[in-house]
């Protein structure tokens, strides 16, 4: 195998080496510079949308995305100017201040981290707010609570699941996450791999379990643990991690950076466990 | 293999219906059911007619390919195209394409295995690997797709009759002495009898007691009524599963077990042979108990005094028996997130492929050989009582008998359907829905019809996951495969009776 040559640039005053190929955010990684991102997933093909991971780069009239802007030689790069940290707060403040981030804990450390005061667009805020979509037992889909990451949309089409049951649809700040002509789920070409749900940030895609112990008042993430184990189904080997509450299932993903899975699983595997609690209590 | 397909791999499906992965494919070939044999050999015979063979490695590493082309003269392509169904074009194009990849993988499931002929199925995919060197290389190779989490496993643990774990054979004395040594006993010097020959030896009257650990078998077999019956006629019948089964339920005891996967310990060795570490997630409920524990309990019963293993220890155990695992100590599998076998110490990185000694200079081990193979339809042939094609198979969101899929609330779930085609739809007016008596030599069922346009006409499908309600094992033939003891669940012949359209029902 040929050896790629490495890049030398500059991110914040310190020489960093990188393969060729490698973006900014993996050098920035390699430093120990901790960089917001929500629309990104190494699994997935960058997208550019959130604009959360911005950096400086000498020389551009704009700021670059890190996660997708490839590391060149002698690019010089400020990661922490306060250009960017203005930046990436009005990002944080534009999606808190519009989406229900309740349940997405990145968005909220980096809010926190970048002071972020979604508050003072006052309440007359236009708001993506609408209800919950509930058409299936598996999951639901709360677009109140979508940043338009697309990251669902990458994972059910070309970057993992091939089924393209899901798109954008609409402009501007009435665009969102649709099924084809907007069909409840049953109706779509969704297969219920949940992969959507894998690769959410925010928690607008959910496990119907989740939602309704959440609803409840009933969910207990510091209480649940998490193993690691092989699903029951096929041969493929897929590694389950079993959030488990009270000796119940209440979730399962998998590790991102599982080398069989890369967190994908299938509909088996992410929905089919109900059979090892099935009993008497439950019922 | 779709991650492939978008980095520029050709995918060419063959299969008797037009499945979704057919969808991705380059190139369909929709063969009658059971003529697999008829199109590899054609395939092989085009290869070499067209001088596309490997014939440094075939001269390397290879034996027999002269009886091989001789069994070959018969299968033209226009021979083959009369007795599969496909266009002689399409069998050519495959046979150039597999054959002047730089690297290409025949990967196979049930479809090739579910038949009378089952080893012969698989020799003659073998030979095509052979004939173009598509083996022992990284990227190419011949890859059965298991279906369940560790049938592989199972098999390299010896729960399989003629072997001991790690694939050593139990008719080779020195294996046998190893094992007899580390366990302070005496061994059967004979193998023992496949699933298959245990039903035949129960009907013989020859086996009388059966301990059943987490199979079905009441309801997975073919031909159920008949193996039902077997079941029912044994004196003892032990089963131990994490649910009562319909083979639970004919049971003079049974263990209630944990499940294997989330509520105790162990390794699984995945399609791969990646073995992988499960772990207990869950407290198991009311009395089930580990596997391990109940093998223990029931042999210290039996006046053995067997210690508490824990997993680890008995896997431990296994690896100082087991050359291909003896490098998997369970810190290492954690580490590495899973091993391939074969892994002979703890400073191995398992093999990521097999066979590579075939490309070995000077060759060492035996060499490769072609295997002869003809062409053999399913047993029960086609005729004017049973005209269409039954072959069964699974959908997607659901597993076998349905015991462990049927709790969950999929969606995508329609209970059971018998898919036939759009033709023969028109053929005996059916509509969506609309029921059908389907009945073969064995017996009957009556369930609703969908209409597949991905098939074609005279072939039927339908699973075997609503068997409480549909017990489609009644219409299979349990003729199997002399050598792998597979049944053909994959071909029987049946008939069909409207019985009410939807609209009435």
């Amino acid at each position: 195998m040929q050896t790629r040559a490495n890049v030398e640039l500059t991110i914040d005053g310190r020489a960093i080496s990188v393969p060729q190929g490698a973006t900014i955010l993996d050098a920035c990684a390699r430093l120990g510079i901790a960089t917001p991102t929500l629309c990104f997933l190494e699994s997935l093909t960058p997208v550019n949308a959130c604009r959360v991971c911005v950096v400086e780069l000498e020389g551009a009239r704009v700021l670059v995305p890190a996660c997708a802007r490839k590391a060149e030689s002698g690019m010089v790069i400020r990661t922490d100017s306060e250009r960017v940290r203005h930046s990436r707060k009005m990002v944080l403040e534009f999606l808190a201040s519009s989406v229900d981030l309740s349940t997405a804990p990145d968005a909220l450390r980096y809010c926190d981290e970048y002071g972020a005061q979604a508050q003072r667009y006052g309440s007359a805020a236009a708001t993506v707010a609408q209800p919950v979509k509930i058409d299936n037992e598996l999951y639901v889909r709360d677009y109140s609570k979508c940043i338009l990451c697309y990251k669902c949309v990458e994972a059910c089409g070309a970057d993992a699941q091939n089924t393209f049951a899901i798109a954008a649809a609409g402009r501007g700040f009435d665009a969102a996450i649709a099924t084809e002509y907007d069909v409840p789920l049953p109706d779509s070409a969704c297969v219920y791999c949940g992969n959507c749900i894998g690769v959410c940030p925010t928690g607008a895609l959910m496990f119907s379990s989740e939602h309704e112990l959440r609803e409840r008042g009933l969910w207990k993430e510091d209480e649940q643990t998490r193993t690691d184990t092989i699903c029951s189904y096929c041969g493929v080997g897929c590694t389950l991690t079993l959030h488990v509450q009270d000796n119940d299932i209440v979730k399962v993903t998998s590790p991102v950076e599982n080398g069989v899975t890369h967190g994908h699983l299938c509909v088996k595997g992410r929905f089919g466990y109900s059979y090892v609690q099935s009993r008497p209590e439950n019922e | 293999m779709l991650r492939a397909i978008r980095k520029g791999a050709k995918l060419y499906v063959v299969d008797p219906r037009r499945t979704s992965s057919a969808r991705w494919a380059q190139g369909w070939l929709g063969l009658d059911v059971g003529s697999d044999i008829a199109l590899a050999n054609a395939v092989g015979r085009e290869i070499l007619e067209r001088g596309l063979e490997n014939r440094e490695f075939i001269e390397h590493a290879t034996s027999g390919l002269e009886e091989y082309r001789a069994t070959l003269a018969p299968y033209t392509l226009e021979y083959a195209q009369r007795v599969t169904g496909v266009p002689a074009q399409a069998i050519a194009e495959l046979a150039a394409v597999y054959a002047t990849a730089q690297r290409a993988q025949l990967c196979w499931t049930l479809g090739i295995t579910e038949h009378h002929n089952a080893v012969d199925n698989v020799r003659a995919l073998i030979n095509l690997a052979l004939l173009c060197g598509h083996v022992g290389r990284y990227g190419s190779g011949v890859n059965p797709l298991r279906g369940q989490n560790n049938v592989q496993g199972g098999g390299d643990m010896g729960a399989i009759p003629n072997k001991f774990p790690g694939g050593q054979d139990v008719e080779d004395a020195a294996n046998t002495e190893k094992f007899e040594k580390a366990w302070n006993a005496t061994l059967p010097r004979e193998r023992g009898w496949n699933l298959t020959e245990m039903f035949a030896a129960m009907e013989r009257g020859e086996l009388d007691t059966l301990y059943v650990i987490g199979e079905n078998p009441a309801q997975s077999e073919a031909d159920q009524s008949h193996a039902t019956a077997l079941l029912r006629g044994l004196k003892h019948l032990i089963v131990q599963d994490i649910f009562l089964t319909r083979t639970g339920e004919l049971a003079d005891v049974v263990f209630p077990a944990s499940a294997s996967w989330c509520e105790s310990e162990g390794t699984v060795t995945s399609s791969e042979r990646r073995v992988q570490r499960c772990r207990k997630a869950l407290e198991p409920p009311g009395e089930a108990r580990d596997d391990i524990s109940i093998l223990c309990e029931l042999a210290r019963r039996l006046g053995h005094d067997w210690p508490q293993y824990s997993a680890q220890q008995a896997w431990d155990e296994c690896r100082s028996l087991s050359p291909w695992h003896a490098g998997m100590s369970y810190e290492r599998l954690d580490a590495l997130g899973g091993i391939h076998w074969p892994c002979y110490d703890e400073s191995h990185p398992g093999e990521q492929f097999l066979h590579a000694r075939l490309w070995q200079e000077p060759l060492r081990g035996p060499r490769a050989p072609f295997a002869a193979v003809e062409h053999d339809p399913p047993v029960e042939a086609l005729d004017d009582a049973y005209p269409i094609r039954l072959t069964t198979g699974r959908r997607l969101d659901s597993f076998n008998t349905g015991v462990q899929s049927g709790g969950y609330r999929s969606p995508l779930r329609r209970g059971e359907t018998l898919d036939i085609s759009v033709e023969d739809a028109a053929r005996y007016g059916l509509s969506d829905g609309d029921e059908v008596r389907v009945s073969s030599r064995r017996g009957s069922v009556v369930l609703p019809v969908r209409i597949d346009p991905g098939l074609r006409a005279g072939l039927v499908f339908t699973t075997f996951h609503f068997n409480d309600a549909v017990a489609t094992n009644v219409l299979t033939i349990d003729a199997t495969d002399p050598q792998s003891g597979t049944a053909e669940f994959k071909a029987c012949a049946v008939r069909i009776e409207p019985v009410r359209t939807a609209a009435t029902a």
